[in-house]
């Protein structure tokens, strides 16, 4: 039997996720990558097949399992070939809502998370400043205290979701220098002073809105903190753990999806009088990557179940899952634009379409270096200066 | 009231399908599978009954064992119990075979209304609707696009022949064979599909149903010869020149076959 053991649920669930990327998604991918947006109602989509709540508490609407079945919807996501919008949904039922699941008030999660579950309430989360992202616990935007709010000063950059989010999952600065001077609150976006100074233009995820979002005397209500104060330097490094999974098992999932497309072309494509797929370099180019990548998805696998566990080892697993895989993306994804010749090049096809996103991917919920930091801090011993 | 629905689990319809070594059918290893197009139409349509008032929604269908994930699916999405004939013996049964096993499973369950998809994705025969209705004396229409239920009547519209509708009214019990796009079709929520869970799914066996000589390439009358990819055609003429040369090039054609 396969590892991991899936389940008739988890099969079930595949199937009707991959029905839902295949009918809601793909259909119009090229359409919302072209238009830079896709629509706010696929939230509501989502949330109604509970695509949004996998993980969370019945209780507040979510369905109470565990990581593997998130790991089933990230791959199955990732077949609608809008990795814009997969990072837009992903961040409202992962990133931007896991630290409010596990460590807000039930008053706070009934106003905010219920709905971010059932798709009404889009989230977004706000960590990374134009000063930095890397140093989380050095972030600049305050939150100072006056009386029953917190009023909030400063900018946040790179914020997916962020130009069209309800609310955001905001890190602020409540205390003194430092990691234990970091909180985390719910800042409404209707909030007077919140302000999207500017949509952002990427070069890839099109699809997907990021902002840069400006905070002038934003004035919340203290119970709008998740958790305690001082903790939230900690929640974000507890949720990361989660956002990396994602982003590893998405990694493998598109690789997956560009291998299969690329071996598919190679067999059509014909030079020389034969098939590209029968000749010998091609053969063993593509046999190097179905192997780094079948040792990708094992080592994904391997963190979701530490994950799902509660093993402390997931930590480390799943940093190693995502340096693999960012390393990995680059390298198969481009390789497989360049078999597809001139048309990997062109605007019309997939591969070519994905190679423009493999810088990406090294960047997100800590870059490969940080990766790296993680992974040599607890394998390695420094030695004297 | 209650409403049986047979489905069918076939080849995902983005699988690449090879012919098998002896060319009889395709190799069903390494591709995935879902449930037949068509009939996810006939579930929607009874589920739609379901959640309008009073009835009991079995979902029916032969194959192996990949089969009890289509069950779960369709148990996820909101049908009450789950038949799956589950029988090495069935492998290779023709459009009867399976027609006398689904129509033993709804002796069995004495429905009021039986639903199914006009055709399979894979075999495409239109034959099994029609022949379950004859078997367990029921009368039945095909290519439903519409209905309208009244007391012991279902009025349907029928797909016919360049986008023409008829309309019939069958009495009931009856069955239908629906066409595509009848409805929208719902997908199963994570909490159906954890739901389902404790839905009773009943394996049974061909032997179980008293069908046993009926299914099975022993009891095939309809026996598949071979399987082959077409042969690429020859003849085709390919224009060229400029747009402009190929439209006068191809308007010639057409006036010299006679057609405009
Ligand atoms: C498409 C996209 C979506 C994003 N969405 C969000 C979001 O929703 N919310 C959010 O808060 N952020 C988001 N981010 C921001 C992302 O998390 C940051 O870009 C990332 O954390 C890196 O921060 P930075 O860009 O400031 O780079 P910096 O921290 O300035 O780093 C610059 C370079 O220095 C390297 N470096 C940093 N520290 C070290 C070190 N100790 N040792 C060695 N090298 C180091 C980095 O690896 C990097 O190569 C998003 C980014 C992108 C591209």
């Amino acid at each position: 039997m396969s590892f991991p053991r899936w389940t008739e649920e988890h099969e079930a669930f595949r199937a009707s996720v991959r029905r839902f990327a295949e009918q809601e998604i793909r259909p119009f991918s090229e359409k919302w990558q072209t238009e830079g947006y896709f629509p706010d109602e696929l939230f509501r989509k989502a949330g109604e097949v509970g695509l949004l709540g996998v993980r969370f508490d019945p209780k507040w609407g979510g369905s109470g399992l565990d990581y593997w079945y998130t790991v089933i919807l990230v791959e199955e996501l990732v077949r609608g070939r809008d990795i814009g919008c997969v990072v837009g949904l992903l961040v409202q039922c992962e990133m931007a809502t896991a630290v409010m699941h596990d460590h807000a008030t039930d008053e706070l999660r009934k106003e905010w998370l219920v709905p971010a579950i059932t798709g009404e309430r889009i989230a977004a989360l706000g960590v990374s400043e134009p000063g930095g992202g890397s140093d989380v616990a050095s972030l600049q935007t305050t939150a100072r205290v006056d009386g029953d709010d917190y009023v909030i000063n400063g900018s946040k950059i790179f914020i997916s979701n962020g130009a069209r989010a309800d609310f955001v999952t905001l890190a602020v600065r409540t205390g003194g220098p430092g990691a234990d001077g970091v909180s985390l609150v719910v800042c409404p976006t209707d909030a007077k002073g919140f302000q999207v100074s500017r949509r952002l233009k990427k070069v890839d995820l099109h699809s997907s809105d990021t902002a840069e979002l400006f905070f002038d005397d934003v004035r919340i209500p203290r119970r709008n903190l998740i958790g305690e104060e001082g903790r939230g330097f900690r929640y974000i490094m507890g949720a990361f753990q989660g956002e990396r999974l994602v982003l590893s098992v998405m990694m493998n999932a598109l690789c997956d999806d560009v291998l299969e497309e690329t071996l598919g072309y190679l067999a059509e494509r014909k030079a020389f009088g034969k098939s590209i797929a029968s000749m010998q370099v091609w053969r063993h180019r593509m046999a190097d990557w179905m192997t780094k990548l079948e040792a990708s998805r094992a080592l994904t696998y391997r963190a979701a179940e530490q994950l799902a566990a509660g093993d402390r080892e997931g930590d480390l697993t799943v940093s190693m899952s995502k340096l693999f895989g960012a390393d990995l993306i680059r390298g198969l994804i481009l390789d497989c634009a360049h078999a597809f010749g001139g048309y990997g090049f062109m605007e019309e096809n997939y591969v070519a379409r994905c190679s423009r996103g493999v810088q990406n991917w090294g960047i997100g919920a800590g870059t490969s270096e940080v990766m790296r930091e993680i992974i040599a801090k607890r394998r390695m011993p420094a030695g004297p200066a | 009231m209650k409403i049986l629905v047979c489905l069918k689990q076939v080849p995902h319809q983005d699988a690449r399908l090879d012919v098998n070594g002896d060319g009889t059918w395709i190799k069903e290893d390494g591709i995935k599978f879902e449930i037949n197009s068509y009939d996810t139409y006939a579930l929607e349509e009874a589920l739609r009954i379901k959640d309008a008032g009073e009835a009991e929604v079995v979902v029916a269908s032969i194959g192996p064992d990949r089969v009890t994930q289509a069950l779960r699916t369709a148990l996820g999405m909101g049908a009450d119990r789950a038949v799956h004939v589950n029988d090495a013996a069935c492998q290779g049964s023709d459009a009867l075979g399976i027609a006398k096993t689904l129509a033993a499973i709804a002796k069995e369950e004495s429905p009021d209304l039986i639903l199914m998809g006009l055709m399979s994705d894979d075999g495409n025969a239109s034959a099994v609707p029609p022949m379950v209705a004859e078997l367990v004396g029921m009368p039945s229409a095909t290519a439903v696009v519409a209905t309208e239920r009244s007391e012991g009547n279902i009025r349907v519209e029928r797909e016919l022949e360049g986008g023409a509708v008829e309309v019939v009214d069958v009495p009931t019990p009856c069955l239908l064979a629906v066409q595509s796009g009848l409805n929208q079709v719902r997908y199963a929520s994570l909490k159906g599909i954890m739901a389902a869970k404790k839905k009773p799914l009943d394996v049974k066996t061909a032997a179980d149903l008293g069908v046993a000589d009926a299914v099975g390439t022993a009891g095939a009358k309809v026996k598949i010869e071979k399987i082959y990819q077409p042969l690429r055609g020859e003849g085709a003429e390919i224009l060229s020149g400029s747009t402009d040369e190929i439209v006068s090039s191809l308007m010639n054609k057409i006036k010299e076959l006679g057609l405009l």
